[in-house]
């Protein structure tokens, strides 16, 4: 004998506005009480700070010295370089939402909707169009390659070609046509910030994975020299690394040799940071089970194949979170390089407060600073987010 | 009985092997010949596992010779290599790669290890998918599979470098009863296709059916051999006969 039970609607209370308000932000005792002490500071504290932003703050040290802010000293003449760097980056990341969707997409979304809104903004109207152009640029690269598997390696080798290309784009050489050399040393504020925050980590992470494997080595005198490294580097603060990246290079190097004090500086980051990805990319090693080490060893592959197809590709997908933090973390060490009088993004900051027209705007350059630097790191840990749902980091 | 020296395949004398002060094989002596089914079984901790996995250098002897298809195992990397190409082994634990489709699985060593091509790595696989009864499993990952299926895969994966010597390290018992019996049809097929095998396992109904050859091991000795009626009928050592009564209790048979 069966009953069939009738179907009711689930009460008011756990379904739409009411449901979400109950499960989210009342569903214990303790819950509650933390929702309105949240409500109580936010209504504290949100209204004098949107009140101070929108009336009494005076934006104008940021808006004169923008293009400060932005590039530092870099030469107008040479600013189109920059935006071809940026509409490189467009057009790869265009193609890689067309070929790939997904992941990319999400990145070439939140790529376009900051070309859209800094397109919006009050920025002079050669900036506000380039931005445009971007946004267009971006789009038109994904319906070109949507769906067309075969521009798959092409799209790669741009990524690939992305960072040098951007360098020679912004450096120049004496023996290239168009790009005329422009010293490092002339760039500065989020142009420098974000050329030594993405050189860096470039660099450090592939010599991170070199060291990681090295200490593992069962070869005494590369498993020594790894230890070594990575606990010198690891043992002293950033700011020494710099100083004595500035002081101590031109030493070792033949006087005819200059080595110029941006490169000085990310050799020093790239050397610092490659100890910590290494200790990352070890403890991702470690998690491996010996089974896949067996199987691998067991099919015949040697020790190379077994570390690149195998055992790298699981143990850094395992440490990315680390990584991702580790990338972070050097972003915002690069405010260090003002130590050694480099114009990065706070230094910068920090230049313009000295000027006579804006003494004492302290609170508006900060706050600004704050914005820039909170966004970027928003981007990076979003992207690593998405990075890692997309490879299926914790559910495979 | 002797056979003509072409036919032995594997040969151990006076093998070997401490882990520390721990003495889990205390020489072994074995000869295994060409398409012979050899099945090893005895208590936890008996050294059977650790004697197969010596077989492809896994684990290393530390006294005795173990001679494979002619090349002696020792620490010469090259021989080393030359050795595991000839062996395919099928743990316990699967240990498929979970990062790389079940084509990409068994093609991996194939390509990269033998250098064939693309396109016979890949039909090669597809043929021994379907003979393991899951070929439309070739673009899923091992996550998506169930135990059994991803032991076959491991058959599989082992069989596509195409060995002389299969070796099975308890293969079914991390299954669930039914899955047990997917797997054991596909190790009989291969059985009677010609391989020879070397199977550590409990599945005695499995032994009875296939093995030319049974091998009972007990706190790193061989204690008794011999063909499946032998063992089964006739045990003739105590040790054997009280394992035999344990594991062939009524509800154990199959």
């Amino acid at each position: 004998m069966t009953t069939t039970a009738q179907t009711l609607p689930p009460p008011r209370t756990e379904v739409g506005l009411l449901g979400w308000l109950r499960q989210n932000l009342f569903s214990t005792w303790y819950n509650a009480l933390l929702t309105v002490l949240a409500a109580w500071l936010i209504y504290s504290i949100l209204p004098p700070v949107l009140t101070w932003v929108f009336t009494q703050a005076e934006w104008q040290v940021i808006v004169t010295n923008f293009r400060l802010f932005m590039r530092g000293q870099y030469p107008d003449e040479a600013v189109w370089r920059l935006w071809v760097g940026i509409y490189f980056l467009a057009l790869v990341m265009g193609m890689s939402w067309g070929v790939w969707g997904q992941a990319a997409r999400t990145f070439a979304a939140l790529f376009g909707a900051a070309a859209l809104l800094f397109a919006l903004l009050p920025f002079s109207l050669n900036a506000r169009l380039n931005w445009v152009g971007v946004l267009i640029t971006l789009v038109a690269a994904m319906l070109l390659a949507r769906n067309r598997a075969a521009l798959k390696p092409w799209v790669i080798l741009g990524w690939v070609i992305l960072l040098p290309l951007s360098i020679v784009l912004t450096a120049g050489a004496a023996w290239l046509p168009f790009l005329s050399p422009v010293a490092p040393r002339l760039w500065g504020g989020l142009l420098l910030t974000l050329m030594l925050t993405i050189i860096g980590n470039t660099l450090a992470l592939p010599l991170g994975i070199l060291l990681a494997l090295g200490r593992r080595s069962s070869l005494p005198a590369i498993k020594s020299f790894c230890i070594g490294y990575i606990e010198l580097w690891r043992g002293v603060p950033l700011v020494t690394v710099l100083f004595m990246a500035q002081i101590m290079l031109p030493l070792f190097l033949p006087s005819e040799i200059r080595v110029d004090p941006v490169v000085r500086v990310i050799i020093g980051l790239t050397l610092f940071e490659a100890a910590y990805q290494a200790e990352n990319v070890r403890g991702g090693l470690q998690a491996m089970p010996r089974g896949q080490f067996e199987a691998a060893y067991a099919l015949g592959l040697n020790g190379v194949l077994t570390m690149l197809f195998i055992i790298l590709p699981q143990a850094i997908r395992l440490v990315i979170p680390a990584l991702l933090n580790s990338f972070i973390s050097l972003f915002k060490d690069t405010t260090l390089v003002a130590i050694v009088g480099l114009f990065d993004l706070l230094l910068i900051g920090k230049t313009t407060l000295a000027q006579p027209d804006f003494l004492g705007k302290y609170r508006e350059v900060y706050a600004f600073l704050f914005v820039v630097y909170w966004v970027f790191s928003m981007m990076f840990s979003y992207a690593s987010q998405r990075l890692e749902k997309t490879l299926g980091v914790g559910t495979r | 009985m002797s056979a003509p020296a072409s036919d032995i395949i594997i040969e151990c004398r006076d093998v070997h092997k401490w882990f520390g002060h721990f003495h889990a094989l205390k020489g072994i002596n074995l000869t295994v010949k060409r398409g012979e089914v050899v099945v090893i079984f005895g208590p936890s901790g008996s050294g059977k596992s650790t004697f197969i996995r010596a077989l492809n250098r896994l684990e290393e002897h530390q006294r005795g010779q173990i001679v494979v298809d002619g090349i002696e195992l020792s620490n010469d990397v090259r021989h080393i290599e030359a050795v595991r190409s000839e062996i395919g082994i099928v743990f316990q634990q699967f240990n498929l790669f979970p990062h790389l489709t079940v084509m990409q699985n068994i093609t991996l060593a194939p390509i990269w290890v033998r250098r064939w091509p693309k396109s016979k790595a890949e039909a090669t696989a597809m043929e021994l998918l379907e003979r393991m009864g899951i070929p439309e499993q070739a673009h899923k990952f091992p996550g998506q599979l169930s135990g059994g299926q991803q032991q076959r895969v491991a058959i599989a994966r082992a069989l596509a470098m195409q060995p002389k010597i299969m070796l099975f390290d308890e293969p079914t018992s991390a299954l669930d009863p039914e899955m047990i019996k997917e797997v054991l049809d596909a190790m009989k097929a291969l059985a009677r296709s010609g391989m020879t095998m070397l199977v550590v396992s409990h599945e005695m109904g499995f032994a009875r059916e296939v093995a030319d050859r049974m091998i009972f091991f007990d706190v790193g000795v061989i204690v008794e051999e011999g063909s499946p009626e032998q063992i089964f009928s006739a045990p003739q050592q105590e040790r054997t006969k009280l394992f035999l009564s344990q594991i062939l209790s009524p509800r154990r048979m199959n």
